[in-house]
């Protein structure tokens, strides 16, 4: 697949000499969703303020479609869209002209036609002629939506976009992203919910302290790190792990009555036949059993953690 | 040039402007009124002619330049500041434009809400005393200068201001008395010598004596001097602008 952005080893240091970025390299596919994921002050806005403009880099070097962002800014901002973090808007303003101003401050001539589309797409269409302020939080995070889709970017930055929303607007959202991944948009966002990452991206990068410390593929990623547990559920406590099971290296969590096995779903054997066998000949008898498999957040805690992936 | 963006940027700060407009409009007329039957009528009439000129007709460059330079300086730092203050400025930061078109967008609507009231005093003051355009050209280019020129200014403020007390800081405690003392209300002739020479050093007087020059012939300083002053002006704001957005200063992290 193309790359459509290409960010090289970008630094970003301030006055005080606190370095919030330090020496991202990253190379962004045309068409995909990547989650950024990291908690606060781990340097995803600022990563996406410098690609778009907002931030100067210290060093390094981005392109956009080929276009760097300094020497050609102007090609380069054209293919972006950006949805900051923070509700930015007009209050007084129209929802109709407020999008109209971000089409036009792109480059883009007037077109109330692809606006209407936009609008209708975030369900804002009978709220044009309504000023901001008289819209709910929820609306305000759309019409921002609306704005950075105004001049049909290529590439979107969503900054947090869900921080702070209902359940079902979440689910909205989600919606949005994956119609516009459809429209062949790449998608950019940084979240620090797991499960954000987990339902939409393809590829996950996490940043920690300025630095990237891994970018793959999600799927990949889950099974390369994720491991998965067999709960073994047992009718009646025991107080220690018998002696024939002593092989599996299995957990008695604290009431005694739940066995924990884990294992590697990628190995050639998982071993869970013979560790029911061996349940079986210690004369446990089973109420139930479940297997579970690890989060992105469990990942993302032992990455942060500066454990080795 | 990104002129999709300048009118963008142009149209934005006008639809505010559009939307307060019986403010916009009513506020000018009253206070020049209010000048007119306090200096004009109740002062003015005992005082004497000005070189041939009434003294309600005297005040009347002095008046629109009053208005049009405060005016000018709170409508481009308030277009500039309030997206600072609300946040919306990240999206003028990413979009494809340079400073210039920036300000243009922003300076040229300040300019011309300022350039509006300017008319609008000017034709209430028409309804109190003979008006006299002896140069009309020169009345427009000074004018419009003027206009340009203290937007200009009022967009730095509208940067470097980081609440809204500073916002007015500078109007209030060096505009307001560089206009007053810069022969809005009196010829700088009428003055003693000494206070004639260190009001010299008032760039205003350039200003209101230029102005006053196309309406009555009347100048304190050089008409050239006058223009030549208000040009430095606006070359050393425009200067200044290139400078913070070269640098990025109160605007880019």
């Amino acid at each position: 697949m193309k790359t459509i952005l290409s960010i090289r080893d970008l630094r970003k240091s301030y006055a005080d000499g606190f370095e919030a970025l330090k020496g991202v390299t990253l190379d962004i596919r045309e068409g995909e969703i990547l989650a950024l994921l990291g908690p606060n002050g781990a340097g995803k806005t600022t990563l996406i303020s410098t690609v778009c403009g907002i931030t100067t880099p210290s060093s390094g070097s981005v392109t956009v479609g080929g276009h760097d962002i300094q020497t050609d800014f102007r090609a380069a901002r054209r293919m972006i869209g950006l949805v900051p973090q923070e509700i930015a808007l007009e209050p007084f303003e129209k929802v109709m002209n407020t999008v109209r101003f971000s089409r036009g401050l792109f480059g883009k001539r007037a077109n109330d036609g692809r606006i209407e589309e936009v609008l209708r797409k975030l369900s804002l269409w009978d709220k044009r002629r309504n000023a901001i302020k008289e819209l709910s939080g929820g609306m305000k995070r759309r019409v921002l939506i609306a704005k950075a889709l105004a001049h049909d970017p290529r590439v979107l930055f969503l900054d947090e976009p869900t921080a702070g929303v209902d359940v079902e607007l979440r689910k909205d959202m989600w919606d949005i992203v994956a119609e516009l991944k459809a429209a062949g948009v790449t998608i950019i966002l940084t979240t620090h919910y797991i499960e954000e990452a987990e339902a939409i991206a393809d590829r996950v990068g996490v940043i920690n302290k300025g630095e990237l410390l891994l970018v793959e593929d999600k799927a990949k990623l889950m099974a390369r790190m994720g491991k998965k547990q067999l709960s073994v559920m047992l009718s009646r406590p025991i107080t220690a792990i018998p002696p024939a099971l002593a092989r599996h290296n299995l957990e008695l969590n604290g009431a005694g009555d739940e066995l924990l096995y884990t294992y590697d779903t990628h190995a050639d054997r998982t071993g869970i036949t013979k560790l029911l066998n061996d349940v079986a000949e210690a004369g446990l008898v089973l109420r139930d059993v479940a297997t579970r498999q690890s989060s992105l957040e469990e990942i993302f805690v032992t990455l942060v953690k500066g454990e080795t992936p | 040039m990104n002129w999709a963006a300048i009118a963008a940027i142009y149209r934005f700060e006008m639809a505010r402007f559009f939307r307060t407009l019986t403010q916009s409009f009513i506020s000018p007329v009253l206070s020049t009124s209010l000048y007119f039957v306090v200096f004009g009528t109740a002062i003015g009439s005992r005082i004497q002619e000005i070189e041939g000129v009434s003294y309600g007709a005297f005040i009347v460059p002095g008046l629109v330049m009053l208005s049009v330079v405060m005016l000018a300086i709170s409508n481009a730092s308030f277009g500039i500041y309030f997206p600072k203050f609300l946040g919306t400025i990240y999206e003028l930061l990413s979009a494809p434009v340079n400073f210039i078109e920036i300000v243009i967008g922003y300076v040229g609507a300040a300019a011309t809400k300022a350039l509006f009231v300017g008319v609008v005093i000017l034709l209430t003051a028409s309804f109190f005393v003979d008006l006299r355009i002896e140069h009309p050209l020169a009345m427009v280019a000074f004018l419009v200068l003027t206009c340009l020129s203290f937007s200009l200014l009022g967009f730095i403020i509208g940067i470097w201001a980081s609440n809204f007390e500073q916002m007015s800081l500078v109007p209030q405690l060096v505009v307001t008395p560089l206009i007053f003392l810069g022969g809005t209300f009196y010829s700088i002739s009428m003055l003693p010598p000494v206070w004639q020479t260190i009001t010299l050093f008032n760039p205003v007087v350039y200003l209101i004596s230029g102005f006053r020059w196309s309406f009555y012939g009347l100048a304190d300083v050089p008409v050239a001097l006058s223009l030549l002053a208000i040009a430095a002006f606006t070359g050393l704001c425009l200067a200044v602008i290139w400078w913070i957005f070269r640098t990025g200063w109160r605007i880019r992290n």
